[in-house]
């Protein structure tokens, strides 16, 4: 029961991060048909602008400060790079954010060089909320789950019942009606991507003390954001959510569960030790490929329901 | 016309620029070192912490006059702790002629590393160099992939082993083993395992478990396994954020176990643990701060004074330094920098370490073998660690004698 409730806790903590991540990659992707590789890039950049922010101002500002510079710095890339690109095509576009990443790990590198910065939990936070049968609940991941459900909401929020909101949700399946209604779709397109963009750096401020900060960390985490998208659909928030929360609590059970796949086909009487093939990945215990398991679902969604689990649109 | 002129001037430019940048070709006044370790992504500190003492080291060395009259440099290359990358490096360092490979981070990289200088070494037999291992523990490096061109300056696993389990104390009965999925840590499982069921048979091994290699950030799943199993010690090989991680969770959690760790030494781990780690915290090193002190040793004293002066982290390079004492002297007995000729000076070489301790480079599978210091993390000691106010007081000591462990390596030696 420990172990149950105290992987829950965790995987949900972990899971809202994944979120807060993804949900800006899947507005944008579904707006835009444009797979931005650089968010886990704005994440880090996140992370490493609240640490600046946070040694010479505070923590508190650094919450407000980050995310907004992440938004100005994903308008611009907008404006001034995707743009262009637009007109070249989607191959192009991919491209160019392929290419941020490479420039954005190395700038980082060159700032702020290349070891990871100590980039703190605030002291204010520092303390411990509750003990869970003898194990203690740091205060500040209630406030990661706090920060990411109240995200949550504000984007509901803004997506349901704003006009904003409804000329957004209008410009993700018709642009081109909304635009022939006399909306600016591409000022519409780079508010989202620029929202988008400040929920990464949002994600940065909180995650860069939770895990380290360092200039592999968008490396880290880039990849389960992708699986995340894939496996919730495009278009979608609440599927988006549904797989974060998926994905974090497989993973952070996969660490506790002591059989392997083999054991799990065990009652039914197959023997799947041994000789058979691919015998020595089904006896693996399950806990040594836990970070194997999202890319193994992905595989899955991707072959029974493509679409992903709640997507709205066909990539 | 312009045109044209301003392109043939803009070629010229880079062409100029690329071959700028090139390095020197060896020969030059300097004998140089290719070290190849991890200076980017997730163990980066370890890297640097590597080169900074290295660095240091040198300086000694060459004070004292280098070899042949010459002085050591370090080039170095980033391999980001990836086989791939150390293998490109190594082309590269071959490709400058250097004759001497080091590296000091990641069994996988040590194993791809004497795989590829073996293959070079038989297809080049003019241009031939030595992988000095100075941190690449997994003990198999010196046993079933043993290389007559590989010399380990480190204690393996084995040896640390011997050190990390007679030292634990009685009270202990059940331990939870966690390391990481490679062939260090796996190294690290297996000799555990053996030397516990040699030394200890009374201790029950709670859980066996590997975390991916510097993949886990957040170790609160495992400290609610570790918790759950009762056990009264962690004893685990991890190093760099996979052991800092682990630690800083356990701390946070409140978890109240021992850590006997391998390398809870290493840069970062004692500042994870914090005040948290007084009398909590053991690992096995080749040496700490306080040795002099115990042993009344003021010229090893006086040389982890000066490190203490420009730096804020534990210097554990005793036995690089040891390795370039030893390079040096094999320089100037084969009287140049040929592979083999070195080699063969290196091969049963004697050498008094920082502490007056004999180390012998064992030319059966070239480790060098060196005693081990079991110390545990605490107040009231003269040198602290990492300006924690906490450092490292010895518990046990092995000799070289007991450090002496069978090898099973059947070594190929060159022709010629």
């Amino acid at each position: 029961m420990q172990i149950l409730l105290g992987s829950l806790l965790n995987g949900l903590v972990y899971g809202m991060l994944l979120f807060m991540l993804a949900s800006g990659l899947t507005l944008i992707f579904s707006m835009m048909g444009v797979l931005n590789f650089a968010h886990a890039s704005i994440y880090m950049l996140g992370a490493y602008f609240a640490y600046d922010v946070s040694r010479y101002i505070s923590f508190w500002a650094g919450l407000i400060i980050a995310p907004l510079a992440c938004g100005l710095i994903g308008a611009a890339i907008e404006v001034w790079g995707l743009r262009r690109c637009h007109r070249s095509g989607h191959a192009a576009e991919l491209l160019f954010t392929f290419g941020l990443v490479f420039i954005i790990q190395r700038l980082v590198m060159m700032i702020w060089g290349t070891l990871p910065v100590p980039y703190q939990v605030p002291g204010s936070l520092n303390f411990t909320l509750f003990a869970l049968y003898g194990q203690n609940f740091p205060a500040y991941r209630g406030f990661m789950l706090l920060v990411s459900a109240g995200m949550l909401l504000s984007t509901w929020l803004v997506l349901k019942k704003t006009r904003i909101g409804l000329i957004i949700q209008a410009a993700l399946t018709h642009p081109n009606m909304v635009a022939a209604l006399g909306h600016d779709v591409p000022l519409v397109f780079t508010i989202v991507f620029a929202g988008g963009c400040a929920l990464a750096g949002l994600a940065g401020v909180i995650g860069g003390n939770y895990f380290t900060t360092d200039s592999g960390m968008a490396d880290a985490l880039g990849p389960i954001v992708f699986v995340v998208v894939v496996f919730g659909g495009l278009g979608s928030l609440v599927g988006c959510f549904i797989a974060s929360i998926t994905m974090g609590l497989v993973q952070t059970f996969a660490v506790t569960a002591n059989g392997s796949i083999s054991s799990l086909f065990a009652p039914l009487g197959f023997d799947l030790g041994g000789d058979t093939l691919l015998g020595e990945i089904l006896t693996l215990p399950i806990a040594r490929i836990g970070p194997l398991l999202p890319y193994i679902l992905m595989i899955l969604i991707l072959f029974f329901r493509p679409r992903g689990l709640m997507g709205t649109r066909d990539a | 016309m312009l045109k044209r002129v301003f392109r043939a001037a803009a070629l010229a430019a880079a062409c100029g620029a690329a071959f700028w940048g090139q390095p020197s070709r060896a020969g030059d006044d300097t004998i140089k070192i290719g070290y190849i370790d991890p200076f980017s992504g997730a163990v980066a500190a370890g890297g640097d912490a590597s080169l900074k003492m290295g660095q240091f080291i040198l300086d000694y060395i060459n004070s004292k006059g280098g070899a042949l009259g010459k002085k050591f440099e370090l080039v170095t290359f980033d391999d980001k702790l990836q086989p791939a990358e150390a293998l490109i490096a190594l082309k590269s360092i071959t490709d400058q002629h250097i004759p001497f490979v080091a590296s000091c981070v990641g069994s996988n990289v040590g194993a791809a590393l004497i795989n590829a200088v073996n293959k070079h070494n038989e297809r080049n037999p003019d241009n031939r160099v030595l992988l000095l291992n100075c941190g690449q523990l997994a003990t198999e490096l010196t046993n079933e992939q043993c290389s007559f061109w590989h010399f380990r300056f480190v204690g393996n696993v084995a040896m640390r082993a011997v050190a990390r389990i007679k030292s634990l104390p009685k009270t202990v009965n059940s331990v939870y083993l966690i390391n990481q999925d490679y062939l260090y840590g796996q190294s690290i499982e297996h000799d555990t395992k053996k030397y516990l069921a040699e030394y200890r048979p009374d201790i029950k091994i709670v859980a066996d478990e590997f975390i991916p290699l510097m993949q886990i950030k957040d170790f609160a799943p495992y400290i609610t396994k570790i918790k759950a199993s009762g056990a009264q010690s962690l004893l685990t090989g991890n190093y760099g954020p996979d052991l800092n991680l682990l630690i800083k969770a356990g701390v946070d959690a409140g978890l109240n176990i021992r850590y006997d760790t391998y390398l809870g030494h290493v840069i970062g781990a004692v500042t994870a643990i914090g005040i948290y780690g007084d009398g909590r915290l053991t690992s096995v090193m080749e040496e700490h701060d306080n040795i002099p002190v115990e042993e009344q040793n003021t010229e090893a004293e006086e040389f982890f004074k000066k490190w203490r002066a420009t730096h804020d982290f534990a210097f554990i390079g005793v036995p690089g330094l040891t390795q370039f004492e030893m390079m040096a002297r094999a320089i100037n007995a084969a009287g140049s920098t040929d592979a083999v000729k070195v080699a063969l000076a290196l091969e049963g070489m004697h050498q008094k370490d920082l502490f007056g301790a004999d180390n012998i480079m064992r030319k059966e599978d070239h480790q060098l073998l060196m005693p081990y210091y079991e110390a545990v993390l605490t107040k009231n000691v003269k040198y602290d660690v990492e300006k924690t106010g906490l450092g490292w007081k010895t518990e046990f000591k092995t000799t070289v004698a007991d450090e002496t462990l069978p090898t099973t390596c059947k070594m190929k030696r060159p022709a010629s």
